[in-house]
Parts: C-alpha cells; structure tokens; sequence
C-alpha cells in the first residue's frame, strides 16, 4: 500500500452564516487506494468535496499536492490540477452529445484552436470507453441514456482530463444491483491505473466492499481515520454518531393523550409506501432517516401538497380527506416546510402579513381585514416565539435565518393546530436559534400539542422525541421508543443495514404502540 | 374555534414599552421617494407642458375630452393591476374588447336591446377571461404564451365575422354609456372609472382577497403552503380581466357607435404600459391602484398634449414606449441609490 498521500489537507476550517461547516478538518488521499468518506447528514462532507473541488476557499487551513502547497481558486483550476467530482445527480448536460459532455470546456481543437477536432474527439471518446468496457456511441444524447450509463459518461470525463483525483459523492444512490457491480469493477480499474479515489456513501456494505481507508467527519469535525481493515461496522457508527446525545436537549417528560392523528398504509406511487403511525397529544415523533428517505415526501402527502395514492389518515377518529393545503390546514395539521424561503414564508412581504397570512379570514370582517387585531395577533406569537426584529412591519428578509424559522412557527401556532409537523426545524439557523426552537417545541408538547419533527441531525431527534420513526427508501423500517432509540440502532435502521427486515405485524405493534 | 375572542382581547393602541413597534417611523425622503409622489411631479410636469401649449387646457371642457382617451384603457388597467401583481399577465385584452364589441354589433343587427348589449358585452368578456385562466391553471402554460395564442384567436374571430365591413346600428340610448354625461361635465365614463378605482383600491389594500393577491404575487409556493388556493384565485383574477374588457368594449363601442374587426387595436400595450408605469412591478408581488390610478392620468394627458401638438401616432407610440422602459428601469435604479444610501448610513 501507498504510504505517502497524493492530497493532504490540514486544519480546513469554513464559516457559512450563522454555521461553522468545517472546523479544522483533514484528510489524505493515497494513490491506487479508495477512502471512504463518512458520516451523518450536515458532518461537512459536501462542504469538504466542495473545498477539494475549488468551489469554496477555505477559510484556515492548508491543501497539499503531491507534498506541494495547492490554492485552488476556481473549479477550473481544480480541475487543472486533476482533481475531478462525479456527483450524486450527475452535473452533465442531458442535451448534449456523450463526446460533447465528456470533451465539455477541454475540447480537441484544430486550426490554431478556433476549431472544434470532431474526429479526434469521437475518436477519443470511443477510446475512454473502451477503457471502461461499455459500448456507447459517442454521438448519443446524454438524455436517453439511462442513470447508471450517465455516472460512466462522469466517469469517463473523469478520465479524460487524466485526473489523479477522483471523488464519487453517492454514486450509487440510484444504481440497480447489477449497475453497482459494474460500478465497482470500473472503481477497481481506476485504483488500478493509481489513482485516487474519493468515496462518500452512506451504505456499510459498499465501504468494505471496495474501500481501502475510511475518514469520519462529525459536525464539521474530523474524528478519525485507518485502514478498513483495522475497523468494523460498529466501531464506525459509533465514530459518526459519537456518544454526547441527548445532554442539551430540553425534553421533558409529558403525559401523554390520546391518539390525535392515525395513519395508516398510507402509500405514494413512487415516493412511500405502507406509512403507518399514530401520534397522542403532546408527543413528540421524530422521524429520522437519510436525504431521500422519504420523509418530507410523507409530510407533504400530509398536508395535501402531494397525494398518495391508498391509505388513510384519521384526525381525532375522523377519516380525513385532504387534497389540498387548505384542507390540512381546515382540518388542524400545519406544516414547517424544510425550505423556508421558498415554501415557509412569503420574505419580501411584512412579518404581520406573513402570521396573519392562514387565517385572513378569521382576523376578517366580510373580507375586510382588521389591521388592528392582525398586529395583535403577530405581536402575540412574535413575542412567544421571541423573534427580533425592527418593527414588526419589517419584511421578513430582513431577519436572521432563526428568526424568520420562528415567523413562520409563529404564523401556524397562530392558527392553533392540533398537529404541527416540523420539517428540519433548524436547519441552517444558528444555536441560539436552535435552543429557542427546540425549547418551544417542548412547551407545544407540554400544552398538549402532537408534534411530528423531521429531522436528519441525529442528536436532536434522539434529544426531543417521545418515538423515533426511522424511515429508508420510502419505508418506515422502525419505530423506536425513548428507550431503545441509541444512536447505533437508529443509524443501522436509516443506512439499510438491519441484518433482517423487521416483520410487517411487528412493525405494526410498534406503529399504533 | 374559541380563539376569536383571544385574538382581540388583548389590543393596545400602541406597543408596549419596550416591545417591537408595529411600524417605524417613516422618514421624510422615504416618502419623497414613493413611486406615487414622483408620479404625482411627473403629472404636474406634464400638465405644466399641457398648459403651455394650449391656454384653454384648464377649460372644464378641454379637460373632460382629455379623459375620453384614456378611461376605457384604465377601467382594463384596474383589473390587470391585480393580475399583474399576482404574477400574471394578459395580453389578450383587446382582442377580447374587439370579440365582445363584434358580439355586441351582431346582436344589435339580430335586434337586441340596449339591456341586452349591456349584459352581452360583459358575458363575452367573462367568457374569454375564464378561458385563459382555465388554459393557464389547468395546463400550467406561462399565461404570457396563453394570452399571445388567444390575443389572435379572439382578434380572429371579429375578421371572421366582419371582414371589412363594419357593424353600425346600434340601437336607442346605447349611446350615452360611450357619449353621455353623469352632470356638469364629467362622463359617465369617467364617473364608472372613479367608483371602480376606489372599489378595485379598497379590494386590493384592505380585503383578504387583496392581501393573498400580494402572497401569490410573491411567492406562489408559499402562498400554497399557506393554505390558499391559489389555481383559483389566478383563474379569478383572469376572469375579472376578461369581464372588466368586455365592459370596457360597452362603453368604446357605444362612444365610437361602430364595430370594425381592428377596433382598440394594440391597446394591451398601452393598458400594461398604464399598469407598470404605475409602479406595478412586472414579476408580480408588488405595486398599488393609487399608482396606477396616478399613471392613467399621466398616459392621458401626455397622450392628449401630443396629439394636440399635432404628434403622429407613430411617434406616440414611440414616446409611450420609451416611458414602458423608463418605467422599469426606474424603480430599479431608485432601488440600487437607496440601498447603497442605506449602507453608507
């Protein structure tokens, strides 16, 4: 094996906003040698690819190229230095030829470079394919291409520029078995040919089948690195979750109600399928699982957004039929969508109209609103909800990141719901933001509120729920309680890695327990 | 729900000390800086030349012909300041104005009453602007393309049924809602378009029904997420267009007492000319009737002042689309002063 490193970084650090992505992280890459790069959602994985790739410059820290300083400023000189990225949804063009992506920005050039080389470039094209063993015609447009075909055309653009540096963010996230296998044997290839690879994934299976080195990030922090061989499955899950869970978080225990809401089998034709779960007043369900689990996708069918197409949900004993938000929202479900600029709150608009907004028809008189009772009613939830800001007519772009978060709560408790679904309630806000979102969160419980939280940050979910529901590929694979819910069980459940499938009754149990 | 009594216990006429305020205090060049203010200067500037070139312009008279060329323009305004804000838009308006005036001149030839044309108008109108709002939430098509498709398609129809000829007989008393006056010197026209404004004003500044406008305008998605419906309200702010055209079509074809397939011909422009000038911002979200109640007059009379002058049309239509870019490279560059005013403070 390789013993000194083609890339080395040391102490990266990097600040968004309100967030310190990466906070002295490091890493080696060795040539011929595959590492996987692991760890939750929000570790600083993509930040860190992204820093490696010239998209973001580091704020402190140090890149090492082959023992040499390297100071990327761009993709392009990324990109010069042999450093390439195949990403999860491939960033290639679907209207463009196979030789067009491939060649893209580096075409073969003729007549003193004011010409495109076609021949030489197919020519090239059908070269770099052969390497890789796939039989595609370089005329082809990338759109009628399949997904697995596309990643080898990445791959293959990879290979053109004769990079040393291969990072895969997710490759496989959406490859059929088959397509993996072949993935795999392209990887081991390019090991072959020393380069060095980058591996991100969350599937156990794939780092000891094909990594030769792991490195675990966990909020930002780098936690450790070795030789797969030196590590089993356990040892790095306990890595990426840690051990300090549960210490910050202001849950409390609340007497639990009766079952407000009931879902059952409820199913999406290519979204979920089979949801069921109950929920009681004043608690807390966490529903934990990877990006593309499925859970907003359930959240939304919740809300009417999307409509799943069996099912049934039941508020209070009564089947509700809901095909539109307005339905939820008649019926007492409010939804705290994930992204709050596009879907939470209207920001150029001011505070009071964003929380007066779900019902301008209560704080109406034969449709003439009462602006007085309207201010009345954002100052109320305003002040609960401890938003700062100006003047309560300040747009809501004005405001920080939390604050606009705590408008956009404050505008659904307004309308005083009986379920308040939470999507990612702090994500991208800063701590103090944090706190006083899950301190809420809590004392909505504590009145007797049925709270869902989704939430990809596995200490907050571990920290504020009553019940975990872990979901994986549309599936939900478990529903913990308080006191199973460790961080290994939960994590196993959401990377697919539970040795056998819980059975449908037990599962069952578990959902109306 | 038991919380409507809640929500208005507890109503201080102002903050709390301490508290946030509902609104800071404006500050002077803040208001100065309002689009309606410098539209009311541009309006003074433009009478001012108005005055210059005719000593009768003050004439009471004078000044009632000079609205008889923009009221029928502005009643569509109304309706398409709404949609506008919204999000939308409607480029089919004058055609639908031509459609319901050619239905009218049919029905009068087939010896319907004045009545009759006066529900007809309207109906054809309402009929039109529920096909566009159907054709553009049913099929999510950017209404943009829609309305270019049924601008010919309704605009057709009238040189289908017409060719060169012209309708001209219309019946008794038809004629005052184009030509009559309500007292003195002011139109009926004129009369419907300030009741109208005010009504089209209070719906869209003080009713839910405005607020949520607004919401669409600026964020669809959210406005969904929040509960509004919004297909249905864009399929109602269409249909509101399309009945306002065709009540504007009443009063065009009652004042010129004829119908030709070319009748109100590139009206539209000038219609969302008025709307934009107004301070309406084209993408939607933002904007005011009072704006665009202020640009009507500033079209009207700057219109007026150059055909007093003797301008060609050609020329006008140049003029009035130097001041469709003015009007949106503006607020734009009023826009980058302030903030760069804001950070230097």
């Amino acid at each position: 094996m390789a013993t000194t490193p083609i890339l080395k970084l040391s102490g990266i650090s990097k600040s968004f906003p309100g967030v310190k992505a990466l906070d002295g992280a490091q890493l080696e890459l060795y040539p011929g040698e595959v590492t996987a790069l692991v760890g939750e959602n929000g570790a600083g994985k993509s930040t860190l690819v992204k820093i490696i790739t010239g998209i973001y410059q580091p704020d402190a820290g140090e890149m090492q190229l082959d023992g040499k300083p390297l100071v990327l400023h761009s993709p392009e000189e990324a990109f010069a230095a042999g450093i390439t990225a195949i990403y999860q949804e491939t960033v290639l063009f679907d209207d463009l030829s196979v030789a067009e992506n491939i060649f893209l920005g580096h075409e073969p050039r003729r007549a003193r470079g004011t010409l495109i080389d076609w021949p030489a470039m197919y020519a090239r094209t059908r070269e770099l394919l052969a390497e890789l063993e796939i039989n595609l015609d370089p005329q082809t447009i990338l759109k009628n291409l399949s997904i697995a075909q596309r990643h080898i055309v990445g791959i293959a653009r990879a290979l053109s520029i004769d990079a040393r540096i291969v990072i895969m963010d997710e490759p496989t996230a959406a490859l059929s078995r088959h397509e993996i296998e072949d993935l795999y044997g392209i990887v081991r290839g390019l090991t072959a040919a020393g380069k060095a690879i980058l591996f991100i994934t969350h599937k156990f299976d794939e780092i000891f089948a094909i990594c030769q080195r792991y490195a675990v990030f966990r909020d930002g922090r780098f936690i450790g690195d070795g030789l797969i061989e030196d590590v089993d499955q356990d040892k790095l899950v306990s890595m990426m979750v840690g051990r300090n869970v549960a210490q910050i978080y202001p849950k409390r225990p609340v007497k639990l109600g009766e079952i407000v809401l009931e879902v059952d089998r409820l199913s999406h034709p290519t979204e979920f399928e089979d949801i069921s779960f109950s929920l009681r007043k004043g608690e807390i369900l966490g529903f934990y699982g990877l990006v593309g689990a499925g859970r907003s996708e359930v959240m939304q069918a919740l809300f009417g957004i999307t409509h799943p197409s069996r099912g049934s949900i039941r508020l209070e004993g009564r089947e509700l039929s809901i095909t539109s938000p307005r339905d939820a929202v008649r019926a007492g479900i409010v939804y705290v969508p994930e992204d709050r600029g596009k879907q939470g709150a209207i920001l150029p608009l001011p505070i009071v109209e964003n929380i007066s907004l779900p019902q301008l028809d209560r704080i109406s008189r034969r449709g003439f609103v009462d602006m007085a009772a309207e201010f009345v009613l954002a100052r109320q939830y305003g002040e609960r909800l401890q938003v700062k800001a100006a003047s309560w007519s300040d747009p809501v772009d004005t405001l920080s990141g939390g604050n606009q978060q705590k408008v956009v709560i404050g505008k659904w408790l307004a309308t005083q719901p009986k379920v308040i679904i939470l999507d990612e309630p702090t994500k991208g806000i800063d701590i103090g933001a944090k706190a006083a979102v899950h301190d809420f969160t809590v004392e909505l419980a504590e009145q007797g509120l049925a709270v869902i939280m989704v939430s990809s940050e596995l200490p907050e979910v571990i920290g504020m729920a009553d019940r975990i529901a872990v979901m994986h590929e549309g599936h939900i694979r478990h529903i913990f309680s308080r006191e199973e819910a460790t961080p290994e069980a939960i994590v196993t459940a959401a990377t697919g890695a539970t040795p056998a499938p819980i059975s449908q009754a037990a599962l069952h149990r578990a959902a109306f327990a | 729900m038991q919380s409507s009594q809640q929500i208005t216990i507890d109503r201080p006429a102002a903050s709390r000390a301490g508290g946030i305020p509902d609104r800071l205090p404006q500050r002077p060049t803040d208001l100065l800086l309002r689009w309606e203010v410098l539209l009311l200067i541009f309006l003074a500037l433009v009478v001012l030349i108005n005055v210059q070139l005719s000593p009768f312009f003050f004439d009471p008279y004078n000044l009632s012909d000079a609205t008889f060329n923009f009221t029928e323009k502005a009643i569509v305004a109304l309706p398409m300041t709404l949609l506008i804000i919204a999000g939308d838009i409607d480029l089919s308006v004058a055609s639908i104005i031509a459609l319901a005036s050619t239905a009218m001149g049919a029905a009068a030839v087939a010896g319907a009453s004045t009545a009759v044309l006066l529900v007809l108008g309207p109906l054809v109108g309402l009929a039109c602007g529920i096909l566009n709002g159907w054709l553009v939430t049913a099929f999510s098509v950017p209404a943009i393309i829609v309305t270019i498709g049924t601008m010919s398609l309704y605009r057709g129809i009238c040189y289908i049924a017409l060719g060169d000829q012209a309708y001209k007989n219309y019946p008794d008393g038809f004629d005052f809602f184009g030509q009559g006056y309500v007292f003195w010197v002011f139109s009926f026209e004129f009369c419907l378009f300030i009741v109208l404004a005010v009504i089209f004003g209070v719906v869209l500044h003080r009713t839910s029904f405005g607020r949520r406008v607004y919401a669409i305008g600026n964020n669809p998605t959210a406005a969904l997420f929040s509960g509004i419906d919004v297909q249905r309200y864009r399929l109602v702010l269409f249909a509101l267009v399309g009945l306002f055209s065709g009540l504007a079509s009443v009063l065009l074809t009652s004042r010129l007492g004829s119908t030709r397939p070319n009748i109100a011909t590139a009206w539209e422009l000038e219609i969302i000319t008025m709307v934009v000038l107004g301070g309406v911002n084209i993408n939607g979200g933002s904007g005011t009737v009072p704006g665009v109640f202020i640009a009507a007059f500033v079209m009207g009379f700057l219109t007026f002042g150059m055909g007093l002058l003797n301008i060609p049309g050609i020329v006008m239509t140049v003029l009035i689309g130097f001041l469709l870019i003015l009007a949106i490279a503006l607020p734009v560059v009023i826009r980058k002063l302030t903030s760069a005013r804001r950070r230097s403070a």
